[in-house]
């Protein structure tokens, strides 16, 4: 009796270190469940319990220019079911096909210093295409580092790190709600991925196999449809000296903002948009001037007054961490120095119609 | 027919026991559970608030069609924002025919209850409320639904708002009754809307008692059809202390009801009263514009049957020059009495038609009215050319009577 056991528990581990050498593949019937899993894992988008090795046909990804939250560091990849393929376009975010998951997990470093030493993993965000639309789910890590697991109505997680210039940070971490995720995740009141636009993936990504072009390796892995044989358009990174300062500033706003401020997101009535591609500077706020800001307006008169950005209600609320001042309304307790001197940067060199002289 | 009726009353059972009631309990649990509630309601459900305060640390959210928010009443069950972290509002709302009814809203940092872009939306019984009375740092709106259709907002009640007690902007076929508003800088705004029906409300202790503005460089905006009746808008003198930059700053404490752009408004059959200023201020849009489709004109407004009282009894903001001017006796109704705007440097012309009749008052028998003679829009005050002459008495069509099914 025991040896037949022995026996059958050997069969077992021989069966689970073959799963090991060829791993199960991702788990569309978890993708597509109606009641989404509880536990990350049981996606199986990664090899390993603490998603750091990702499974076959999850591919990593960057961005030119990244949402500001706190400074966390994050990791993206993109899973589209095989035989799928997600429809380029130069504007906007690619068509993803039903079954596709975004990954977004956010992370600090002990010491923010040294970014690949001792990464805390806080909480992985998917945004999987079901056929009725986007679903936002987000998926708390436990202390342990061995386990998500899905929270609707979001966390707070504190977090201790130091932060790029040595300090001593402690955060109150909020892993958002469903309804705050779709807050800002919505066109039209649809829940809608923000990242990966053409404009945004345009750049390279260092691979297991060698650095590429992202949009270029997509495309040989035969995730895209439809790329056109032009060029396709690129945002710079916000904080690549060697770009326009014009660019770089729309390029942090189209991000950081501009996925409510649009004609169809959830601040389309404040008039404002901050996408990259409207080109009416009345429109991104030059001598525009405020409709429900409240105290928001901090008693200045226009969102952008150009060479002003000491009296523009827009670098005000991006230094506020008042939340009923702050922009981004949600997303960060922490303000985005970097970004805040880059905007006052591109405000102070206006001229008078706000164009960058 | 037997089995007819038992398969009615087993669906009937059916539908019953498909809408849930989520009850919701004061304590330390309570905030977690109410948005779980609010998370995974259905449509058809109904979210009851006992008695008691609610301590709420990050903005609330509904996006369920059909569900229902029910307290014990604005007095009883009060969520409370004193210690919130997060979030701009206190609730936000961004689902269809939702029903809030009997709660309180107190002290959100920024707006009290944000319904946006929504089919049906309707308030019974709630107050929104800052309870530290006027303070600019108070958050901006109270009650304030923004691109909705169907709006009914009745027997609430909002205080203290550093923008505007009850505000509806941008949306379509409105009912504001039976309110209260005071200690707002406005107590109740209709901005940039279609065909609203305000009556029955009381507007008083405001800055401005009841505002029907239009403003530039907004996705809805030619706002129209707005009937103000029935209302009672007196003694609206608190200083003004919206913070500067936003429009309403620019009301002159002391304002019962201010027309700004905007075409076919009635005001009628209201008493109107002890409002320092001016008891019905008509006025232009007078900042700087550059969209070419803006408006910036009131035109074919009605000002008829009100019951006007004291007025002009401490002139404020633009207005504070009226008691130097030597007129006679302090109107009742101003008109800047714009009739020409420039669109992107273009001069354009306006066949502006107000009409002030019937009006009764304790000084004069039709009440005053004075025109300050600013022909362009947003002429320096120094330019007026004040008459005290009463424009003609033309026919204006009243805009229809707002419905709202249920």
């Amino acid at each position: 009796m025991i040896r037949t056991l022995i026996a059958a528990c050997a069969a077992l581990l021989c069966a689970a270190s073959g799963t090991a050498q060829a791993p199960a593949p991702v788990n569309d019937a978890a993708i597509m469940a109606a009641r989404p899993p509880a536990l990350l894992s049981a996606y199986r988008l990664f090899r390993d319990a603490g998603a750091r090795d990702p499974n076959a046909q999850v591919t990593p990804y960057d961005l030119n220019t990244a949402l500001y939250s706190d400074g966390a560091l994050k990791f993206r990849y993109v899973y589209i079911p095989a035989g799928s393929q997600a429809q380029y376009s130069h504007e906007g975010v690619f068509e993803f096909p039903v079954g596709t998951v975004l990954v977004k997990t956010f992370a600090f470093a002990e010491d923010m210093r040294r970014p690949t030493e001792n990464v805390r993993f806080l909480e992985t965000r998917l945004l999987i295409r079901r056929a009725s639309g986007w679903v936002a789910l987000p998926y708390v890590w436990n202390a342990e580092q061995t386990e998500a697991r899905l929270s609707v109505i979001g966390a707070d997680v504190a977090v201790n790190f130091t932060n790029e210039e040595g300090q001593a940070m402690a955060l109150d971490w909020a892993v958002p709600n469903v309804n705050q995720c779709s807050g800002c995740h919505a066109r039209n009141g649809e829940v809608t991925p923000i990242g990966p636009s053409a404009r945004n993936l345009n750049r390279d990504f260092a691979y297991a196999s060698g650095e590429a072009n992202q949009i270029g390796h997509w495309n040989r892995l035969g995730l895209l449809s439809s790329l056109p044989a032009s060029a396709s358009p690129r945002v710079p990174n916000a904080y690549d000296a060697s770009a326009p300062l014009a660019q770089r500033a729309r390029a942090y706003l189209d991000v950081n903002c501009a996925h409510c401020h649009n004609p169809e997101g959830p601040a389309h009535t404040s008039g404002l948009d901050l996408s990259w591609s409207q080109s009416d500077p009345a429109l991104w706020g030059v001598l525009k001037r405020p409709v429900a800001a409240g105290r928001g307006s901090a008693g200045f008169e226009f969102s952008i007054e150009p060479g002003h950005p000491e009296r523009s209600i827009l670098v005000h609320r991006m230094q506020s961490t008042d939340p009923g001042v702050m922009m981004p309304e949600l997303g960060r307790t922490l303000v985005d120095a970097r970004g805040v001197a880059l905007i006052q940067e591109w405000i102070a060199g206006m001229d008078a119609e706000g164009r960058s002289q | 027919m037997r089995f007819v009726a038992a398969a009615l009353a087993v669906l009937v059972m059916i539908g019953v026991a498909d809408a849930r009631t989520w009850r919701i309990r004061p304590g330390p649990n309570a905030e977690q559970e109410l948005q779980t509630a609010l998370i995974e309601a259905r449509p058809g459900d109904t979210i009851r608030l006992a008695r008691g305060r609610f301590e709420i640390t990050t903005g609330l959210s509904l996006n369920v069609d059909r569900v229902t928010i029910q307290g014990e009443g604005e007095d009883r069950s009060i969520l409370s924002f004193d210690n919130q972290r997060r979030g701009a509002e206190g609730l936000l709302v961004t689902s269809d025919r939702v029903l809030l009814r009997d709660f309180a809203v107190e002290n959100a940092r920024g707006d009290a209850i944000k319904v946006r872009d929504c089919d049906g939306i309707e308030f019974r019984g709630v107050r929104a409320e800052w309870t530290r009375g006027p303070n600019s740092n108070n958050g901006a709106y109270g009650l304030y639904p923004v691109n909705c259709t169907s709006v009914l907002i009745r027997d609430s009640i909002a205080r203290g708002a550093s923008d505007a007690g009850i505000y509806v902007g941008q949306s379509r076929n409105i009912i504001v009754r039976d309110n209260l508003a005071e200690y707002n800088v406005a107590g109740i705004e209709i901005e940039n809307s279609y065909n609203a029906d305000v009556f029955g409300n009381t507007a008083t202790n405001n800055t401005g008692g009841i505002l029907v503005f239009d403003l530039p460089g907004l996705p809805q905006q030619g706002g129209h059809s707005v009937r103000v009746f029935d209302n009672v808008i007196t003694g609206n003198n608190t200083p003004n202390f919206a913070p500067a930059g936003n429009i309403v700053a620019s009301v002159p404490s002391g304002t019962g009801v201010l027309i700004m752009a905007n075409r076919d408004v009635h005001v009628f059959e209201n008493e109107i009263g002890d409002n320092g200023t001016v008891n019905v201020l008509i006025s232009a849009y007078r900042a700087e514009f550059q969209d070419p489709n803006y408006n910036p004109l009131p035109r074919n407004i009605m000002v008829r049957d009100n019951r006007f009282g004291r007025t002009g009894f401490a002139p404020a903001g633009d207005l504070a020059a009226l008691s130097q001017i030597g007129l006679p006796m302090m109107p009742d109704v101003i008109w800047d009495g714009a009739t020409l705007y420039s669109s992107s440097g273009t001069p354009r012309s306006e066949n502006v038609r107000i009409v002030v009749r019937d009006n009764r008052s304790e000084r004069a028998p039709n009440g005053v009215f004075l025109s300050l003679g600013l022909t362009v829009a947003g002429s320096p005050f120094t330019e007026a050319a004040p008459s005290m002459d009463f424009p003609p008495l033309l026919d204006l069509p009243e805009p229809e009577r707002v419905e709202i099914d249920d």
